[in-house]
């Protein structure tokens, strides 16, 4: 589904993807985890295809194909999702509005008919329900004025509406209440599949005790420092990112290589 | 003639060797202003005398007048002695025959508007009766107007029709020397719609398909006249969204609205002249003065206008709240991209007791365009209890294009409230980049991002009209992404 191989990246001349190599498998869900500022959104954004980053080395295979050279709409009409750490707001836009025109965009895409008006109406009440979300928030403007954990709660939506098959998820636990957390989980769950994959970015095991992931890795200083699997995410939470050695320069450890 | 003359004048005149009589068996006559050719104009027209003598003391007070020069717009002088000022209709013989002969171009964007197929016919110029009967679209919407006492016709119509109508309101909103091009335009006016709903009476239809397909040929001096009599209710739609081509490059149209008691008047334009190409050539200039006037108690007045055209517009479609308790509203979108440049707003003039204004303005710029808001709020002392709200955003694309809000008011009422309230904004990258996330190209991104940022206008809009004007918006930005 996805390979990266030896990807680096800067920004504004300042390294920050110092070469990632990540294999991940139709049908598997990852979680990268690692302290504040090692490069876990670059990661997602050069995913998704965000502008301003330069590519400096490594390539980056989805589904066969070059997916850094795709820009950001095809690599969304062709299944990639990101859903956002900060969720922007677009004053004016209704919310559905903005679901229809993504949806129509991938179908089209993927040479499947446009949904007419009252098919998307009834598909888009049966997901907004399924994420206990009130009806009234597809006619508000995309974001504006919703609370933090309605705009997270609104990125699964669009999500489950466009059925990736890569999805990207940056931090979309935090600022959840539990409740919260658990409708997300159910949105996210929903969509696994062994033809999707997903890859969750992620502070806190909390999150990984709903949605169990297949491989956990720790992202450090825009490297991988560590991979394993769901007992990883334990270690993490209880001795934190000190005692991988490398990749938290700021707690001042020493350097190691941890792989 | 025998006033003091100026060079532009002399300049003027000495283009006139033909004479009167010669010149009223033209169909197109030469370049140039001088009684003669208003005379000329009013003869070809068949006029009573009453407006001939109305039509010359407009010409000589223009000649005493200088182009104004405050609003940020800027362009060469115009000489007014290389103008056409009449021009026989043009016979539709030399017209394309069927829409395989018309531009592909000018069709591919009749398509991305969604015109309906039998009028993309007829805006590209296509003989009309080839098409369909336009005359008896025409008769039929009459015949139902004149069902419950509603005269919609020409100017000219009118002026031959319900003469007393005419001379009672013609120029009592907007006065002929208002200006230097409402004198022009009085002078010299071509056609244009003259409209009157009688007292209590609900105009039962939008006053608009069958302005569309006359809209042809009314010339660069329209004239419009409308009157809504005590009680009566009535929707006009002017414009097009399809981009209409012109031979004409300068346009000065005068626009007067009478709503008398419990009157309403709402009047929509989707402006959509030729804006020239992406250096500002051939663009036309659109120089227009829209007034209304509420002259009864509880009348109301609302403008909706969205301005995508022209090389320059220049307009504040105004309201005069003479009555008590009267409403003026002005809502507007004003998109600027490559060189074209806006200098618009409103005039809300508080006379009466407990009138209240809204002013909503959105202005777009993209490219190189230029784009000013300018407003005039103003409460006389009579105005107890005035209120007026204004809000005036403005949203840049890229950083090469430039808005600007110029405010004015002047209260010399103390119990009158005023509130304005203004911004300016970029599309953000993150907006962008969420929206390409979501599989929108970049184009459609900005188009629904602008149109979120006109929706408070787009909703004062009738329902067909806002529709077609959310698509004309996108079209009118193409070029100004990536
Ligand atoms: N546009 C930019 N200009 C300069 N520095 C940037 C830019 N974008 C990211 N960075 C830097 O790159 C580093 C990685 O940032 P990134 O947002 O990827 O971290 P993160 O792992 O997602 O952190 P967090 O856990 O806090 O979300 C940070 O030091 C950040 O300041
Ligand atoms: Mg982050």
């Amino acid at each position: 589904m996805l390979e990266i191989r030896n990807l680096t990246a800067e920004v504004d001349g300042k390294a920050i993807l110092k070469g990632i190599d990540l294999t991940v498998q139709a049908g598997e869900v990852h979680a990268i985890m690692g302290p504040n500022g090692s490069g876990k959104s670059t990661l997602s954004s050069i995913l998704a295809g965000r502008d301003g980053y330069t590519i400096t080395g490594g390539t980056v295979t989805y589904q066969g194909q070059d997916l850094l050279a795709l820009p950001a709409e095809e690599r969304a009409r062709s299944g990639v999702f990101l859903a956002f750490q900060y969720p922007v707001e677009i004053p004016g836009v209704s919310n559905i509005y903005l679901l229809k025109a993504a949806v129509n965009a991938r179908r089209r895409h993927i040479g499947l008919p446009e949904l007419d008006a009252m098919d998307f109406l009834s598909l888009v009440r049966e997901k907004v329900k399924f994420m206990e979300m009130d009806e009234s928030m597809l006619y508000r403007a995309v974001n504006e004025g919703f609370s933090g954990g309605e705009k997270k709660r609104n990125e699964i939506l669009q999500m489950i509406m466009l059925e990736p098959s890569l999805a990207l998820l940056d931090e979309t636990d935090s600022g959840l209440d539990i409740d919260a957390l658990k409708v997300v989980s159910k949105g996210v769950n929903s969509l696994r599949s062994p033809d999707r994959a997903m890859i969750l970015v992620t502070h806190y095991q909390r999150l990984l005790d709903y949605i169990t992931p297949d491989q956990v890795h720790v992202l450090s200083a825009g490297r991988i420092v560590k991979s394993g699997g769901p007992e990883l995410a334990h270690e993490l939470e209880r001795q934190g990112y000190a005692w991988l050695g490398d990749g938290a320069p700021a707690r001042g450890t020493a350097p190691g290589a941890a792989r | 003639m025998s006033q003091a003359q100026s060079t532009l004048d002399e300049l003027i005149s000495k283009d006139y060797e033909h004479g009167f009589e010669t010149l009223l068996d033209m169909d197109v006559i030469p370049p140039g202003l001088s009684e003669d050719v208003v005379r000329v104009i009013s003869a070809k027209k068949n006029e009573p005398e009453w407006l001939l003598e109305w039509r010359l003391a407009a010409y000589r007070h223009w000649l005493t007048m200088t182009p104004p020069e405050w609003a940020s717009v800027h362009y060469p002088p115009i000489n007014y002695a290389d103008i056409i000022y009449y021009a026989a209709p043009k016979s539709q013989k030399d017209g394309p025959k069927s829409l395989d002969e018309v531009d592909p171009e000018l069709l591919k964007t009749y398509d991305k508007l969604g015109i309906p197929l039998h009028e993309r016919a007829i805006l590209a110029g296509i003989a009309v009766d080839a098409v369909f009967d336009s005359v008896s679209v025409a008769t039929t919407f009459k015949d139902k107007l004149a069902e419950v006492g509603i005269i919609f016709c020409s100017f000219s119509e009118a002026v031959h029709e319900h003469p007393d109508l005419v001379r009672q309101y013609l120029g009592s909103v907007v006065p002929v020397s208002d200006n230097y091009f409402t004198a022009l335009n009085s002078a010299v006016f071509s056609d244009g719609s003259f409209c009157y709903i009688p007292p209590g009476v609900r105009c039962p239809m939008e006053l608009s398909t069958y302005f569309r397909i006359n809209a042809k040929n009314t010339g660069q001096f329209e004239r419009t006249l409308i009157v809504a009599d005590a009680g009566a209710q009535v929707s006009y739609l002017e414009g097009c969204t399809a981009p209409m081509r012109d031979e004409n490059q300068l346009h000065a149209a005068v626009v007067e609205l009478v709503a008398m008691e419990k009157a309403t008047i709402k009047y929509s334009t989707v402006q959509n002249w030729y804006p020239g190409d992406k250096e500002g050539k051939g663009g036309i200039y659109n120089f227009v003065t829209k007034r209304g006037e509420c002259r009864g108690d509880h009348a109301k007045i609302s403008w909706t206008q969205v301005e995508t055209g022209s090389a320059i517009t220049w307009k504040y479609p105004s309201v005069v709240l003479k009555g008590d308790h009267s409403i003026g509203e002005f809502y507007s979108v004003a998109l600027t991209n490559h060189r074209q440049q806006a200098d618009t707003g409103t005039k809300m003039i508080h006379i009466g007791r407990h009138t209240r204004s809204t002013i909503v303005s959105k202005g777009i710029s993209a490219g190189r365009g230029q784009q000013a808001y300018r407003g005039l709020v103003r409460v006389a002392k009579s105005a107890v209890g005035a209120r007026n709200y204004t809000q005036c955003d403005s949203l840049l694309l890229g950083d090469q294009c430039q808005a600007h809000t110029f405010p004015y008011i002047e209260v010399k009422q103390p119990q009158a409230t005023v509130e304005h309230e203004a911004s300016t904004s970029r599309i953000s990258e993150d907006q962008l980049f969420f929206c390409r996330s979501r599989g929108l190209s970049p184009e459609d991104a900005v188009s629904m991002i602008v149109n979120g940022f006109c929706k408070e206008v787009f909703k004062e809009l009738p329902m067909e009209f806002a529709v077609e004007a959310q698509k004309l918006l996108g079209v009118s930005l193409e070029g100004s992404v990536g």
